[in-house]
């Protein structure tokens, strides 16, 4: 532990040159990662970095720690193997909006469903970067692509809502843009027990440069983003003036806040997602889009259960070994 | 009057609901406690609850047993039991001329005739004549036998299974006490049904007895020649999960199971799940995919993994095997195979994924490939499957099929140290470390799992640079790792066993068969051998890398016959990799070749040569 203390920064560097475009949103997600690694006091061999494959899925090489870039969408059961094989582990897996909700779509739902203890980072740029730019299932309707020079015609799936949907029991959003909130999203998520989900707002500087700048400009943020605290009234607007309420089963601005009392509080440990899920669906333009931990829910763990299990069938065993078992399985003996 | 005699083969079949396996299977187990071989083969429809009546619907179970050593379920039937129309009419061409064939008289209606498609009543004309029929009223005896216990009619009706397990037990002469005491247990919970099952049974015993039966009892002895030891029955399916388990034992590490549902290879899956004290986790995926991916990842984390699936799942898992083959990962994947393409026919055997597992990757992908041969043999090729992926660091896929997962055999349990040890890939000092790191014997690389200090290391889909394991785009560097990965597999030659002959080692005709058609191929070589006709045998176990003695096998016969339950897969590869013209024999009926299709193809091949 003394040793672990003593780790910095640059000790979860790995030496690889990173290769992402220049201006990438993507260097700042490492570069928060990299900082919030020495804090977690966890020995470097202990902790593993796995990823599908895209712009994205390069991160588990510039972290000199455990890790594997896998194949298109299947970094989440990787993950889910690994962390039943061996408990010890926290494991980070990295993904994209292609990554995670296309290709690797029906893996995302059944993980945060079971609630394996697995910390997920989907950066979500609303394009497919690697393959050059084509749509993804966050891209906009009507949004210009290469694979689609007429707009695309297919509604996004919303992350957060999906994820609250299969009752995720940890769901978070911060924006590449804010450093200082991405690292304590993510401090959040690494002390979660269960499955975490964070989506990482980042920018595409070269097929899809400000997708997200209504809220990743220091300019427009105050009206646009909407910072989550627990326990604490639904608060936005430049100097805080503005707020949330609820007017029969949706969500109202209330232009200048008068009584605090009629905001919506946010709960991120409802038992139930719905407070959550209600959260996920407030868009930009018509709404602030909320940023910070949305659900945060102690449930029963996947893995630590079935690992909970085998440890309690091995000590009450009664057969000697696999062979005493045979034996003891309607067995005759010929001499 | 009991005829004393060295081998039975008995059918029994009816509407799938008719409870036909489970008198199958208990016959079996009271055979084979007796020190009787045994050997089935299960026939059953993929649907549950089949259309009742006709002929698809027909669930069957066929065992042989003998005073001897025997490797199939039979080709002819000594004695068939029918319970209805249907199924003698979908069995009665696989009876020998002159045998017995039981019906249950109270199904020939006409209506269940009809169902059936036969347009007289076969009792009515001659079409029988060749067979000793005896037609018992089985569902009026079994209705009577339970009339008081208070039943529905349909549920009453339901016990003529018993009736029938009853008849056959006495039929071949076997023990009826231990059988009593198994229907007590199995329905403790239903005394009603409990009681109704045991008055079925005993009246099925004692029908016996009836005139109609006289001199119709068989007796079979002990076996003589059998290897002294410890015995379980276990379908091939059992003996899989077992040999993992072995092996995982045996190398001090978890078994990670991955699986998805599939037929027939479920039976796997089934079987761990009910193990985690012997540090068992058996985990369903939701998918055919995330099953291998997860077994990767617990390879990655250290774990013995394997996979379990039938043909379209492999289709499935073809990513990611082809991921721990460049990761160099040790995996095993179980391949039970069906019939196919496709969907195909989930319940009925075939022998069509070879070359799927072979070349059914992209990239150049070599995997080790074996096929276990019977029942028993998918234990020990489980067993050698862990054993071949941990020393190469490869993933190894097993082709087992329907036919030999499905049907059961005495297993002998293998004693205390007589399976080789699990041995892990080489160890190395985190000083001198690195991913890619080969053991010049082996080629493998190092085994080094996350959680150990010192060996922090990514690895990855992408092109490894030969020893340092970064990603690297170098050209030659390409080709090296492309050679490096198949000779690491080619090297496995000098850990497997030479190709053994079954037969004289030269010659005119050599059988080379592969996999689950051992019982059939076998058997009609010993029956030849016995008539006098000089042909030698040899079932290719290892497909990937061949045993290094194959070819000059091959060269020494004239003449090369390979039977497949598939269109020429292993003749296709034995045509390209040793330039031979082997004649082949290829059928696909969902069903185990026939020894006499195997028989009669031989000596037409001998007969050309003279």
């Amino acid at each position: 532990m003394i040793e672990t203390q003593k780790l910095a920064r640059k000790d979860f560097m790995s030496g690889q040159t990173v290769r992402w475009c220049p201006g990438c949103g993507d260097y700042a997600i490492l570069a928060q990662v990299q900082s919030l690694m020495p804090a977690l006091g966890i020995p470097r061999e202990k902790i593993v970095f796995i990823s599908g494959i895209g712009c994205s899925s390069r991160f588990p090489y510039y972290m000199n720690t455990y890790g594997f870039h896998t194949i298109h969408g299947r970094a989440l059961p990787i993950a889910e193997g690994l962390k039943m094989a061996n408990s010890d582990l926290q494991i980070w897996v990295i993904t994209g909006d292609g990554d995670a909700l296309s290709i690797g779509g029906n893996h995302f739902i059944h993980a945060l469903r079971k609630n394996f203890d697995l910390k997920i980072i989907m950066f979500n740029n609303e394009i497919y970067g690697l393959t050059k730019g084509q749509y993804s299932p966050t891209s906009k309707i009507g949004q210009k692509t290469k694979s689609s020079p007429f707009g695309s015609i297919e509604k996004p799936v919303h992350p957060l809502s999906l994820a609250l949907g299969v009752e995720a029991t940890f769901v978070a959003r911060t924006i590449d843009a804010d450093p200082k909130h991405m690292l304590q999203v993510f401090k959040r998520a690494s002390e979660h027990k269960g499955t975490a989900y964070v989506e990482v707002l980042q920018n595409c500087l070269i097929f899809n440069n400000g997708a997200h700048s209504f809220i990743t400009d220091k300019m427009q943020r105050p009206d646009h983003a909407l910072y989550l605290e627990h326990g604490k009234p639904l608060r936005f607007g430049p100097d805080n003036s503005k707020g949330i309420a609820l007017k029969g089963t949706s969500p109202v601005i209330v232009e200048q806040v008068v009584d605090e009392k009629e905001l919506l509080v946010h709960d991120e440990t409802h038992e139930e997602p719905t407070h959550a899920y209600f959260l996920s669906r407030m868009r930009h333009p018509e709404f602030p889009v909320p940023l910070g931990v949305f659900r945060a829910v102690k449930k029963p763990i996947y893995d630590e259960t079935m690992n909970q299990r085998i440890e309690s069938a091995k000590k009450s065993r009664t057969e000697k070994n696999f062979r005493d078992f045979m034996v003891g399985n309607n067995s005759w003996t010929m001499r | 009057m009991k005829n004393e005699i060295k081998s039975f083969t008995i059918r029994f079949a009816g509407d799938s609901g008719d409870g036909m396996q489970l008198v199958g299977t208990r016959l079996t187990e009271t055979l084979v406690v007796q020190g009787i071989d045994v050997s089935t083969l299960p026939d059953y429809p993929a649907e549950i609850r089949a259309p009742g009546g006709t002929v698809s619907g027909v669930s069957g179970y066929q065992m042989q047993f003998a005073d001897h050593d025997i490797y199939s379920p039979g080709d002819t039937i000594d004695c068939l039991v029918a319970m209805n129309p249907a199924a003698l009419k979908k069995c009665i061409a696989d009876v020998a001329k002159g045998a017995l064939v039981i019906v249950n008289e109270d199904a020939f209606t006409e209506q269940n005739l009809e169902k059936a498609g036969y347009e007289n009543n076969p009792f009515a004309d001659d079409s029988l004549i060749q067979y000793r029929i005896i037609k018992i009223p089985a569902t009026s005896l079994t209705l009577q036998a339970v009339e008081g216990i208070g039943l529905q009619k349909p549920q009453a009706e339901r016990c003529k299974n018993f009736f029938m397990l009853g008849l056959a037990l006495w039929l071949l002469d076997c023990p009826i006490d231990a059988t009593k005491e198994w229907i007590s247990s199995k329905f403790k919970k239903n005394p009603q049904v409990l009681e109704a099952n045991q008055r079925a049974f005993s009246s099925g015993y004692a029908y016996g007895d009836t005139k109609e039966l006289s001199g119709l009892r068989f007796t079979v002895n002990k076996m003589e020649d059998f290897k002294a030891g410890t015995y379980i029955n276990l379908s091939g399916n059992e003996a899989a999960a077992y040999g993992l388990v072995a092996a995982a034992e045996s190398a001090g590490r978890r078994l990670f199971f991955g699986a998805y549902p599939i037929t027939p290879a479920s039976d796997i899956m089934q079987e761990l799940a009910a193990l985690p004290r012997f540090n068992v986790s058996m985990f369903q995926a939701e998918d055919e995919i995330a099953a291998v991916c997860a077994a990767i990842g617990a390879s990655f984390g250290g774990a013995i993994a394997a996979a379990g699936t039938s043909g379209p799942g492999l289709c499935l898992k073809t990513e990611g095997i082809n991921l721990a083959v460049i990761a160099e990962l040790p995996l095993v994947v179980i391949d039970v195979q069906r019939g196919g393409p496709s969907t195909g026919l989930p319940t009925k055997t075939e022998q069509s994924d070879l070359l799927q597992a072979l070349f059914g990757r992209s990239g150049e992908s070599p995997v080790v490939v074996i096929a276990p041969q019977t029942p028993s043999d998918c234990f020990h090729s489980a067993y050698e499957a862990v054993r071949l992926a941990v020393h190469a660091m490869t993933p190894v896929i097993m082709l087992s099929d329907g036919y030999i997962g499905n049907g059961t055999e005495p297993f002998r349990i293998p004693e205390e140290g007589e399976l080789p040890p699990i041995k892990l890939s080489f160890e190395v000092s985190p000083e001198k470390f690195q991913p890619y790191l080969r053991d010049p014997e082996t080629l493998s690389r190092p085994w080094c799992v996350p959680g150990t200090p010192g060996y922090e290391h990514r690895i990855g889909g992408l092109e490894k640079q030969d020893v340092t394991g970064a990603v690297s785009y170098e050209p030659d560097n390409h080709d090296r790792m492309n050679r490096i990965r198949l000779e690491k597999i080619m090297k496995l030659q000098s850990v497997i066993p030479d190709q053994e002959i079954f037969g004289e080692e030269e010659g005119e005709l050599l059988i080379v068969g592969w996999g689950g058609t051992f019982g059939s191929i076998r058997t009609a070589v010993e029956e030849l051998r016995n008539e006098g006709v000089k042909v030698s045998h040899a079932q290719i176990k290892y497909l990937n890398p061949f045993p290094k003695n194959l070819g000059d096998i091959l060269k020494r016969f004239k003449k090369i016959l390979v039977p497949e339950i598939n269109l020429g897969q292993l003749a296709w590869l034995l045509r390209a990799k040793y330039l031979i013209e082997p004649h082949q024999l290829n059928l696909l009926r969902g069903l185990p070749l026939k020894i006499s299709d195997v028989k009669e193809k031989a000596i037409e091949l001998l007969e050309a040569v003279r």
